[in-house]
């Protein structure tokens, strides 16, 4: 077994930061859409905004930070399809049958294949969605003559076609996290930046 | 609350409260209340008197009059024009032409389903006309000495019209209720001539409080509780705080009143009244607050959308006194159980033989609905459908046409006669002595032709009793801006607005489709999650 450092100290504070903030998101997100009762609709909304605007400055730091670190490669989708597949078969498959993960991690290549793809589809499409709608949704009385006649409905219903897409991957995640070397190794990764490796 | 006594639905002695009102002020403990040692009433009295004249040093008024006429025809000494100014208001021909539908309405021509019309019930009625003496249709409306400056200008709360009187108050002591045994003073003219002032809450309240034929019966906001209201109950007429008269909103100029039932602002865009502006309009919520008035700009983005009103007002009938929402007049004409009139444990009247059924109701939380401040009614001699019912009066508005605002309404529902023969509604002969009167013969076929015969159309002869409704915008009883509705009020799934079309709800709208396919991708992802790892753990157990 060997140790290698996978996650850097503002990588893992990025990624929990964000964390907390789309759950509380997420949380006001579907109350304020009438699925339930919680915080009280009021609440919910400054809640809502107070977070959407605390993520949207981490999102300023954390995109500076992944391009002054070159980190922005991380996202760039694996150059061999059959490698992707190999990812897709495991899980499917190899994981039954206790094969070998088929990826091995390094600092320069932290994400397997099927990873990269789905955060950059989650960075590239996703967030953009979320963070559009969203923003239109919140100065909704201020679009004056730009957008003027766009019905507050289509922005509403492609905001919550994003965070129904987001809930989707946020629940994939949450297990598919569990498919490290061991149950907790990708967990006890962004903890404490160390993944441990076999040999 | 409900304990309070409503008595006698029938025409209330107009300004009773007001009387009880100056009685309680009469009353209060002459405790010096500010730096100058002076008394709270000879403090309020000292503000009264800023008028540079004091009526009681007029020799004009230093008479022993003997009917109201004589007393208005010594204020025309002086105020040469108030007769004239008086003559063209609504006030004075119950008569208006709306400028947007060119329907004569007015109170003289309108049918409602309270009282139903004025014509052929003129000396009850007009105990609430600023004038006197119109017992008939042969009123004289250009009479100067007929206008009655006294009902607005008392500041001594005994002024009281009689509710027989056609306008004119008792001037020798009389019985009322009539055979109650409760004799009416008479009204000391030169007193109150000399007391002559500015409005009040308590002289415009002599009538408007009890529109509709008693206390809090038409209006729902407007009742005898805002004679002197707290904060709760209306947060600018407060009497221990901002005190408002009506006229501090509605203001005058000639004698003309700012706002009205007939041509609703209901979407002001005109922001502050300052002077210079133009629109010195004064009777709405912006005319002093402006356009965003509120701390929370997310508060101040629904301003284009929802009047001030929807809310402020969280509910009307909100002074402690029940408002009437339902009247059938099918039901009048007999007693029950022997009794002509029979009241409910709270004392409302929910049976009178002369005027039917009712029901009451408290802190009514009201209906809302696009309003764009054009109202049109179903006149005399349009046709009704009986199957459907009839709206007396209808609002337009919608979501889209940029001047409508999403507003308050009492909704009052009622069974009125009207003429089946010609699908018409109907004027009723309500009062009087003779034999045609319903209130006398109980003959509804009698009481149509007579009332019908008064507004020039003939009685088909074929009585029916049709559903009717007519809705009131609601904008009195304010609350403090603490008991405004909350955001889930309105924004939830069975909130107060479900039923206003045309906008989007965050909290109670969604599209249905994309929540199915929303919900149904996460729990697909979550079955697949299961099942993955159930056999995750099955084949390790299997492998060990």
């Amino acid at each position: 077994m060997s140790r290698i450092y996978l996650f850097k100290r503002f990588e893992r504070f990025w990624h929990w930061a964000q964390a907390a903030l789309i759950l509380t998101m997420m949380l006001t997100g579907f109350e304020i859409h009438g699925a339930y009762t919680l915080l009280g609709f009021e609440t919910a909304v400054s809640t809502h905004t107070t977070t959407a605007w605390a993520l949207i400055g981490l999102w300023a730091f954390a995109i500076f930070w992944h391009f002054t670190t070159g980190e922005w490669k991380q996202y760039i989708p694996s150059d061999k399809p059959g490698r992707i597949f190999a990812m897709a078969k495991f899980y499917a498959w190899g994981v039954f049958s206790g094969d070998p993960h088929p990826y091995k991690a390094t600092p320069e290549r932290k994400h397997n294949p099927l990873q990269r793809l789905t955060y950059l589809g989650i960075k590239l499409a996703v967030n953009p969605l979320i963070w559009i709608t969203g923003l239109l949704y919140l100065f909704y009385n201020s679009w004056g003559g730009v957008l003027a006649g766009a019905d507050l409905q289509v922005v509403a219903v492609l905001h919550t076609v994003g965070a129904f897409l987001m809930l989707a991957f946020l629940v994939a995640h949450l297990y598919l996290i569990t498919m490290g070397e061991t149950l907790f190794a990708q967990l006890k990764a962004m903890i404490t930046g160390w993944e441990e490796v076999k040999e | 609350m409900y304990g309070k006594a409503r008595g006698e639905p029938l025409w209330r002695p107009a300004a009773l409260p007001a009387a009880m009102v100056a009685l309680a002020f009469a009353l209060a403990s002459p405790v010096p209340s500010n730096a100058a040692g002076l008394t709270a009433s000879e403090a309020s009295e000292a503000k009264a008197s800023s008028s540079t004249t004091d009526h009681s040093k007029l020799e004009a008024l230093d008479k022993d009059f003997q009917t109201g006429p004589e007393v208005t025809k010594a204020c025309l000494t002086c105020h040469t024009e108030a007769a004239d100014q008086i003559h063209k208001t609504k006030h004075w021909t119950w008569e208006f032409v709306s400028p947007e539908t060119g329907q004569r309405l007015g109170k003289r021509n309108i049918i409602n389903n309270f009282c139903v019309a004025v014509s052929s019930n003129e000396p009850r009625c007009t105990s609430c006309h600023i004038g006197y003496g119109w017992k008939d249709g042969n009123f004289d409306f250009a009479s100067k000495e007929n206008v009655d400056c006294l009902v607005c200008h008392d500041t001594t709360g005994s002024y009281k019209k009689f509710p027989t009187g056609a306008g004119h108050p008792n001037y020798a002591s009389k019985e009322w209720p009539p055979k109650s045994g409760k004799m009416r003073p008479p009204v000391d003219l030169k007193k109150v001539a000399q007391n002559v002032g500015p409005t009040s809450r308590q002289t415009c309240g002599a009538c408007h409080f009890y529109g509709g034929g008693g206390n809090a019966v038409k209006h729902g906001d407007i009742d005898s509780s805002l004679g002197k209201p707290d904060k709760d109950l209306d947060v600018h007429m407060d009497a221990e705080g901002l005190d408002f008269a009506c006229s501090t909103c509605h203001r005058t100029d000639a004698h003309a009143i700012q706002g009205s039932r007939y041509t609703t602002v209901a979407a002001d865009t005109d922001g502050m009244v300052v002077p210079g502006k133009g629109n010195d309009e004064r009777a709405t919520c912006r005319s002093c607050h402006g356009e965003r008035p509120m701390k929370d700009e997310k508060l101040n983005d629904h301003t284009d959308v929802v009047a001030c009103q929807t809310c402020h007002i969280p509910a009307f009938a909100r002074g402690g006194i029940a408002t009437k929402m339902w009247w059938d007049w099918s039901k009048a004409g007999r007693k029950i159980d022997g009794k002509p009139v029979v009241k409910n444990g709270k004392g409302e009247v929910v049976h009178s033989i002369k005027k039917g059924q009712f029901a009451w109701a408290e802190n009514v939380v009201p209906q809302y609905r696009w309003f764009n401040g054009e109202i049109a009614y179903t006149e005399l001699g349009d046709r009704v459908d009986p199957e459907n019912g009839v709206e007396i009066n209808s609002f337009g508005g919608s979501a889209d046409d940029g001047r409508s605002r999403i507003w308050p309404f009492k909704v009052f529902k009622g069974i009125q006669p009207y003429d089946a023969g010609a699908d018409i509604l109907a004027v009723p002969h309500l009062f009087g002595k003779d034999p045609d009167a319903y209130w006398k013969s109980f003959d509804w076929n009698r009481a149509l032709s007579a009332g019908m015969q008064s507004v020039g159309y003939t009685y088909s002869g074929e009585l029916g009793f049709i559903e009717s409704e007519m809705s009131w915008p609601i904008t009195h009883m304010v609350a403090s801006k603490d008991d405004a509705i909350a955001c889930d009020g309105c924004h939830a799934r069975e909130g107060r607005l479900k039923d206003v079309a045309g906008i989007y709800m965050p909290g109670r709208d969604s599209l249905k489709p994309v929540d199915l396919a929303g919900w149904a991708l996460v729990s697909l992802v979550l079955a697949g999650i299961l099942i993955h790892g159930v056999v995750r753990v099955f084949s390790a157990i299997k492998r060990s």
